[in-house]
This record gives structure tokens, sequence and C-alpha cells, in this order.
């Protein structure tokens, strides 16, 4: 059962896997880690998008990249739209540990019966030239549809990474949950700096989401499996910090992958839930938590 | 915070009533009423256990349970697990059930309950998936196929087997309320509400809370594992994905909020509302748009009438009674 080719498989893979892991998880780290909005509906935005890429790639042909490019900035306004309400709603008024909490789940659970309203349960693909086809060399292989996600979720981390420590908007948001006052003496208004915080935490679910249908099949009911990943990741990575979430990212993805490998795919989804278990019970501050 | 009308007599009184109409109706068929009343109105009384387990941790304490489909889940695999080693009849499995779920809870609190609320709700969401996969994984209870068990087709003196379960739900049910409501007027609630309010000047009052979120978390946990206790007999037949399903952890927060999660009153109206609502839109419209419907008013309720419909009521009565 046991082979180094195996064995070397795996880690390729997983390693693959962790970086579209670490994508799908930054939106959370911006929206829980730096923002402390528990957004538990982040993974339905992603799967969201997935359904958006199948549309616009079973319609019209279009490649699921380029629409998950094309669909940031809706999903940015939508977020935008989603902070706003949540702001009046319940942070306004202090009261967003319960019911802001119930609010996403609520909001969950809609795009998921929603999308089953439309698309039923079946699961759905893609169709784009990189998919279905692997380079070898001897018994190793790297599949392009791992690759190609791989390369546009570590080209997305650079981006935001890059906004985030350079620009003004990008220090402000980092800020804005550490220390509220001190921002708005700096002459910024925390709510319009969350709303853009969040407006970017929703938008990197687009392309998340387009990657997501590019590496597996989805139905609207896989977001839920996809919470546990997000939140061990954005745990396990100390909340709010954004190398640590690649790091987080890449070790999930070595661990499912190996687990996969060599117990079983059943065995694969508790992997990410049993980390999460774990780090909140003894290292609730994560890997690299302040 | 003062409780509405019903004094401590008037509580028992109205469930003793509640429980004798529920023996005459199974027992002697004084209404001869369609048999489905009995099959929905079970799922109805399965949700006001569920609503009010989950209202002990959330609506009192402000702690959110997602994990509430888990709970019921391994309610119901501990019955089958019974049912296979001995055939243990249905008396057995109720206690046994929420046992095992008690314990759950109080692991789950052990572990998570000293950190920020938040991540005791992330964690009961991770063990409800976590528990899944070994269910899927676990060829003893039936595995990802699932396991038949055979119920026997009358129960005397009740009419047939379905009316017996719905008695004993209603009786469950009954138990829930008097247990919610008896934490509520005891001391303890007292505690449970000063640390929704606020958690540090609690402890430093000298509520001792980490012992009170211990307490509450074994308790809803117990009433979550009671309720899915009888599932598989209710069902006959029982796999992952129907025990696991997401609606009872929705309901169970959608129904405590719509009602009013203030009061042991808010998740038991919430639960007749909405199970009742949700039962017919089944029959009569589609199960999905029934589905949507839910979320879309946990949304609403919770965006608009935070304080949920005993909220209003209180508000509409109080306000009525300035007027005067």
């Amino acid at each position: 059962m046991f082979t180094v080719d195996l064995l070397i498989n795996a880690l390729i893979a997983g390693v693959l896997l962790g970086g579209f892991y670490a994508a799908v998880s930054l939106g959370l780290t911006v929206s829980f880690g730096q923002l402390n909005i528990v957004n538990i509906a982040h993974p339905a935005f992603i799967i969201l998008g997935s359904y958006i890429a199948y549309m616009c790639n079973s319609l019209w042909g279009l490649d699921p990249i380029l629409t998950g490019i094309i669909f940031i900035p809706v999903f940015f306004l939508i977020g935008v739209g989603a902070y706003r309400l949540y702001y009046e709603s319940f942070e306004r008024k202090d009261d967003e540990a319960l019911r802001g909490l119930a609010f996403f789940f609520g909001v969950m659970f809609i795009i998921e019966v929603a999308l089953i309203m439309v698309y039923g349960v079946d699961f759905r693909t893609v169709q784009a030239s990189y998919i279905g086809q692997s380079w070898k060399a001897g018994a190793i292989g790297v599949p392009t549809r791992m690759f190609v996600p791989f390369c546009v979720a570590i080209a997305m981390f650079t981006v935001v990474f890059l906004y985030m420590s350079r620009t003004f908007n990008g220090r402000a948001i980092k800020a804005v949950a550490q220390d509220r006052l001190a921002l708005q003496l700096m002459g910024a208004d925390p709510v319009k700096i969350k709303q853009l915080g969040f407006g970017i935490s929703i938008g990197t679910a687009a392309l998340a989401g387009a990657l997501l249908i590019i590496i597996i099949p989805v139905e609207p009911s896989v977001g839920r499996l996809y919470i546990g990943q997000v939140f061990a990741i954005a745990v396990l990575a100390g909340l709010g910090s954004i190398p640590g979430t690649l790091v987080a990212g890449l070790v999930l993805g070595v661990a499912e992958s190996l687990v996969s490998t060599f117990f079983g795919p059943s065995w694969a989804p508790a992997v990410a839930f049993g980390i999460l278990l774990a780090a909140l019970a003894f290292r609730p501050q994560g890997l690299f938590g302040r | 915070m003062r409780m509405p009308a019903l004094k401590l007599s008037a509580f028992w009184i109205c469930a003793a009533v509640v429980a004798l109409v529920g023996a005459l109706l199974t027992i002697f068929d004084v209404v001869v009423i369609n048999k489905f009343i009995f099959f929905a109105g079970y799922v109805v009384l399965q949700y006001v256990v569920l609503a009010t387990a989950w209202n002990i941790m959330g609506g009192y304490m402000g702690y959110v349970n997602f994990g509430t489909a888990g709970f019921f889940a391994v309610g119901a695999y501990a019955s089958v697990v019974l049912y296979n080693l001995i055939e243990a009849p249905l008396a057995l499995m109720i206690p046994f059930s929420g046992v095992v779920c008690g314990l759950l809870g109080l692991a789950m609190g052990y572990l998570t309950l000293r950190l920020r609320g938040v991540f005791f709700a992330i964690a009961t969401l991770a063990m409800a998936i976590v528990l899944e996969t070994m269910i899927i994984n676990w060829d003893y209870v039936g595995g990802a196929t699932g396991a038949y068990i055979l119920r026997s087709r009358e129960m005397a003196p009740f009419g047939d087997y379905v009316e017996f379960l719905f008695f004993v739900m209603l009786l469950l049910a009954i138990f829930a309320v008097a247990v919610a409501r008896g934490l509520e007027i005891s001391k303890a609630g007292r505690g449970f509400i000063a640390i929704r309010d606020d958690e540090i000047a609690a402890e430093c009052a000298g509520v001792p809370t980490l012992r009170l979120k211990l307490i509450a978390t074994t308790v809803s946990g117990f009433l979550m594992g009671v309720a899915g206790a009888p599932f598989a007999l209710y069902v006959g037949f029982i796999e992952p994905s129907s025990a696991f399903n997401l609606v009872y952890a929705v309901n169970a927060i959608a129904m405590p909020m719509i009602g009013g999660a203030t009061t042991w009153l808010g998740p038991l109206i919430g639960a007749l509302l909405l199970g009742t609502v949700q039962q017919v839109a089944t029959v009569t419209i589609s199960s999905e748009l029934n589905l949507l419907i839910v979320g879309v008013v946990l949304v609403f309720f919770v965006i608009v009438a935070p304080e949920g419909i005993v909220g209003l009521l209180r508000k509409w009565l109080g306000g009525r009674r300035d007027d005067r």
C-alpha cells in the first residue's frame, strides 16, 4: 500500500490543495480575523461563486477563472451591502454575538436552498482547456486542474497581502479591530473601513468559488464542508495573519491529502475539523497568534 | 425580567391537562382524526424539545450551538447501538441517549467554553461534521448506507405505534419545557442571564461562570439526545444524512429566535408555530420552498424583531396598559 511514489504524489497534491485552501480562507482571515465579523456564510458565498462560474461556462463557454475575476466587483458590492445591513442591525446595537451569528447562519441557509431550487442537488463541473491534463515525470504526475488554480490562488494571495501591508486603507483594515478609536483619530471612518474590508473578503469568494469548481465538481451543500476547512485555517493561522493563512492552508492541504491517500477519502472531512477542534482546545491563539 | 401571567401551579396544571388530552387522543381515540396528525405532530413536538434545549445555551446565555443536528443524531444512533446490542426497549433508549449526549455536551463545553463565545459556536459546527464522518465510517450502525430498525406494529393500549411515539414525545416535550423553566426561575437561571449580559462582570460578582456554562451545555445536550432517541423507531430506517440534517440545526436556532429567546415560552411558541407551518408547507407546497421560508423568516426576525413574538406581545400588552 505504502510506496514512495504514492507519498510524493500525495505531498504534491497536498501542497497544490493547500494553496487553494489558503485562497479560500483568505476572505475569512480578513472578515473574521481582522474585522471581527464571524461570517459563517463565507463558504456559501464561495459556492455561489462556483455556480456563477458554472452558469457562464455552460451558457457562453466563458473561462471559469475569467468569470471569477469579472465577478469580483459584483461580490465586492454584495459584501459592502451585507456589511451595511449587518452594521445597522447588529453591530451598532452591540448585539452581534448571538443575532449576528444567527443572521449569517440564515444567509448561508438561504443561499444553499436557493441554489438547490434553481440547480438541484446534482454535481456540476466546468469545461476548460487546462482541465483533464497532467504533466508526468516518471510515476509522479501533476494534474493541471490543480496546478492552474494553485497559481491563481497564490497570485490572489499576493495581491491582497500587498494591498493590506502597503496601502493606507489596507493598513486601516488591519487596525480597525485592534483600536477603533485610534483609527478614528487618524482620520479614517471605522465603518467605511470595515465596509471596504468586508467587501474585499466577499470579493475573494468570487474567484475562490471559480477555483473550487475547477478542482472538484460542486453541489450546493458542499459549502458546509468547507466551513471546517476555512475556520480551521483561520484559527490555526492565528486570527488575522495573512502569511499564517498560507502556512496553515498548506499544513491542512498536505494533512488531508495524506489521510485521503493512506486511509481513504471518506475520512478526509474529519481532518479539517479534527485540526480545528485540536487548535481550539490546545492552541486557540493559532500558530502565528499575537 | 418578570415572567408573564403563569404561576408555578398554573404551569403544572397546564402541563397535566396537555398530557391528559394527549393520552385521551392516543389511547381512546376520542376524536376521530386523520392518523397523519400524529405523524406530523411528533415532528412538531420533537422541535419543541430541540428548540427548548438549544435555548438553554443560546437564549439564556448567548452561546450559539450550531451542532444541534450532531447531538440529535448521536441520540438517535445511541439508541441504534443499544438496540443492536440488547434489543433494548424505548424506555431504556431515552435515558441512555440523553446521558451520552449530556456527556458529549460536557466534553464540548470543557474544551471550548474557556474561549470567546464564537469559538464555542464554530466548534459545535465542527463537532457535528466530525461525528457524521465517524458514523459514516462505522459499519456496526449501518455506515453510510444506513440501518433498519424493526418496530412492532401495535403498542397497547395505544391506537398504533406512531400514536405511542407521539405520546412519548409529548411527555418529553413537557419534560424539556419544565426543565428549562425550572432552570430559568432558579438561582442558576439568574447566573445564566448575568453571563449573557456581561460575563466578566458576572465573574467579578462571584457568579461561577464556567460551572454554570458546563451545567447548561450538559443539560442542553441531554435534552437534544433525548429528542433523537426515538428517531430511528419513528422512521424505521436511519442513515447519516437524514439524522445529521442541517434542518435540525437551523430550526433549533430559528424557533427560539422567532418565539423569543429570553424565556421558556419563546421556543415553545416558535416551535409550535414554525413546526406546524413547515408540516403544512411540506405537504401542500414543496419541501425546498419550506426550507427557504425558514431561512428568510429567521433572517427577518433577527433583524426586525430581535425579541421575537414574546417580545412583540410584551411590548403590545405593555403599551396597552400604559394607555389606560
